[in-house]
């Protein structure tokens, strides 16, 4: 049975940037987009998009990808489209920006009314920079779709899904009635890399851009107008950063003097 | 408009006991009902509740909310969200407290939604507004790079609490609180998941979450192989072996192995990280361990920005020497 499927994806700065350079603005409370690194899709939703694409191709369907934002990078968001997904609606206005998990689940959750046909929807399990984790359970809880959160494999029998949910240790088997909401984690496995064909095939097609309008939304029912919470402050904590790096001619010796030093100081 | 009113924990059960991040969240809403001149209130919802509710009031509850039904054997979320949805209806508690668990990462958020208010995820501070009694949630987010602090102004105000970032009080069997139980309707069709099997996976010896002593591998460890000589220096600490996020996705350990934002949070004594470069997802996992001790080849690694003592090396050359040496002083 060939299966409707929306992957949401979120456009994030690269999580994998070196620490070092994360910078954020105080007076803003904003984080200061590393310069010469490029955003991504946040890599759960990566393998969200790789958890649908091995649905398609064991019994095909239809995935579509939805991203929310501002001045998203068609390069980045297109990414998807390249692995081999279908279709790219992109939720993109000023009014979208700086939202939090509420704002945004709903914004994806009318777009997914208007989108109408669907069977499985999947989110990764938290978003690489608010590492909330809940849109995926909150756009479930608008449509009113029942939901299974941090997924390691998805398989389709007889209507229903079955899903690996990691739990501290272990796995369950869950099996889900259609529709539902999936959220998954890196437990599935890499996300295939995008073939030349499929980036050839992206390149050709031209995304869906839907306003708050096109949703039936009013500009401040979405983005920051539309949080149900309120962000303080956003501060980077203090690190000492003194490490004592123990010595020797030889990393041999290094390792026994470290032993030694170790043993010095009580902590062996 | 109804009024909100004390603070709620929500509490789990594991292996017929109260698990330890109930503990550490009775003690941390201990502290804001105290702050807020509220009563604490915790609620246990499950199949067979045994001591636990006695052992809530010990630890810190005025009053403890059960919700047993054969039911509520396993957790499933249709079936908890609307145990608790009634729950928070009827009793109206101004803050909510969820372990940042399985449990809680699955049944906070769909909560909130459900009550059309908003909560904060993986909380590491809370505090009171003195002004307006507002409850502050500090969590770690870019993936440990900053922390944010949020308000609320819907109510509850919820959040889940990251494990081991509270402590718990000393219990006191003689406190006394009361406890009450709700009656629980359950309508079995409004159930749209089943659990087929629970499959556990774990490690053989000391659990990562209870170990002293953590020996980690990353990436730099290369393949299956490196981790066995890793696991013989665990052997030694008499430790536990861990991972970072790599090695688990190239397979090469188990995923329950995986020491880190979206793996286990562990605060050992001592935490021996082996080509382990410190990405902050992982050094979300291992930051609150008391000494942590690198090894790796890049003297620029993040890792090194964490560590108390440190190598600059191949770990192939540095581990055996180190192992070496450490299993003479330990004999000794």
């Amino acid at each position: 049975m060939p299966l409707n499927m929306i992957v949401c994806c979120k456009q994030v700065l690269d999580p994998e940037a070196p620490p070092a350079s994360f910078k954020i603005d105080p007076a803003a409370n904003k984080v200061i987009p590393p310069p010469g690194v490029p955003p991504v899709i946040s890599p759960f939703d990566e393998q969200a998009v790789e958890a649908a694409l091995r649905i398609k191709d064991q019994q095909g369907g239809k995935i579509t990808i939805l991203s929310l934002g501002n001045n998203l990078l068609r390069d980045v968001v297109k990414k998807p489209l390249s692995m081999g997904a279908d279709e790219l609606i992109l939720l993109e206005d000023a009014a979208f920006e700086g939202g939090d998990s509420w704002s945004i689940a709903y914004a994806l959750a009318t777009a997914i009314k208007k989108i109408g046909e669907y069977d499985l929807i999947f989110c990764g399990r938290q978003a690489a920079d608010w590492d909330a984790g809940q849109v995926g359970s909150g756009i479930a809880e608008i449509l009113g779709i029942p939901s299974v959160t941090v997924a390691k494999k998805v398989e389709i029998a007889d209507g229903k899904a079955k899903v690996e949910r990691v739990i501290t240790d272990g796995y369950q088997v869950i099996e889900v009635t259609l529709p539902a909401l999936i959220t998954v984690s890196n437990e599935l496995g890499e996300a295939r890399y995008a073939t030349l064909k499929g980036i050839m095939a992206a390149a050709k097609k031209q995304p869906t851009v839907w306003k708050p309008a096109d949703i039936g939304l009013e500009p401040a029912q979405v983005g920051a107008t539309g949080r149900r919470t309120k962000l303080l402050k956003l501060f980077q904590p203090v690190k000492e950063g003194k490490c004592e790096i123990v010595a020797a001619d030889t990393p041999a010796e290094a390792g026994t003097k470290l032993a030694a030093r170790l043993r010095e100081v009580k902590i062996i | 408009m109804a009024e909100y009113k004390g603070v709620m924990v929500y509490g789990e059960i594991v292996e017929d006991r109260l698990s330890s991040i109930t503990t550490e969240l009775l003690g941390c809403g201990r502290r804001l009902a105290d702050e807020l001149k509220e009563e604490l209130l915790c609620i246990l919802v499950g199949d067979k509740l045994g001591e636990a509710p006695k052992k809530a009031i010990a630890f810190g509850a005025d009053k403890v909310y059960t919700a047993e039904d054969p039911m509520l054997k396993e957790y499933q979320t249709d079936s908890y969200v609307a145990v608790m949805e009634k729950a928070v209806k009827d009793i109206s508690p101004r803050i909510i407290l969820f372990g940042q668990t399985s449990v809680g990462r699955d049944l906070t958020p769909r909560l909130a939604f459900r009550l059309g208010t908003s909560s904060s995820m993986d909380c590491i501070e809370l505090s009171i507004d003195p002004g307006t009694k507002g409850l502050q949630q500090t969590k770690p987010v870019y993936g440990g790079n900053a922390r944010a602090t949020f308000t609320s102004e819907t109510f509850p105000q919820i959040a889940t609490v990251r494990q081991k970032a509270m402590s718990p009080l000393s219990p006191d069997e003689s406190k006394k609180g009361e406890i009450a139980s709700i009656k629980v309707e359950i309508d079995p069709s409004k159930i749209r998941t089943k659990v087929l099997d629970t499959v556990k996976e774990e490690v053989v010896g000391v659990k990562l979450e209870d170990a002293q002593v953590i020996v980690t591998g990353g990436r730099g460890i290369g393949g299956p192989d490196g981790f066995k000589q890793l696991e013989e220096l665990a052997k030694v600490l008499k430790g536990a072996l861990g991972a970072s996020r790599p090695p688990c996705d190239n397979k090469w350990v188990p995923d329950t192995m995986q020491v880190g934002l979206t793996g286990k949070i562990v605060t050992p004594e001592l935490y021996i990280a082996v080509g382990v470069s410190g990405a902050s997802q992982h050094l979300a996992g291992c930051s609150g361990a008391k000494n942590i001790v690198a090894i790796n080849k890049d003297p620029e690694a993040n890792i090194f920005k964490e560590a108390r003592f440190g190598v600059v090396g191949d770990w192939k050359q540095v581990l055996p020497a180190f192992t070496e040496k450490v299993k003479e002083l330990v004999a000794g």
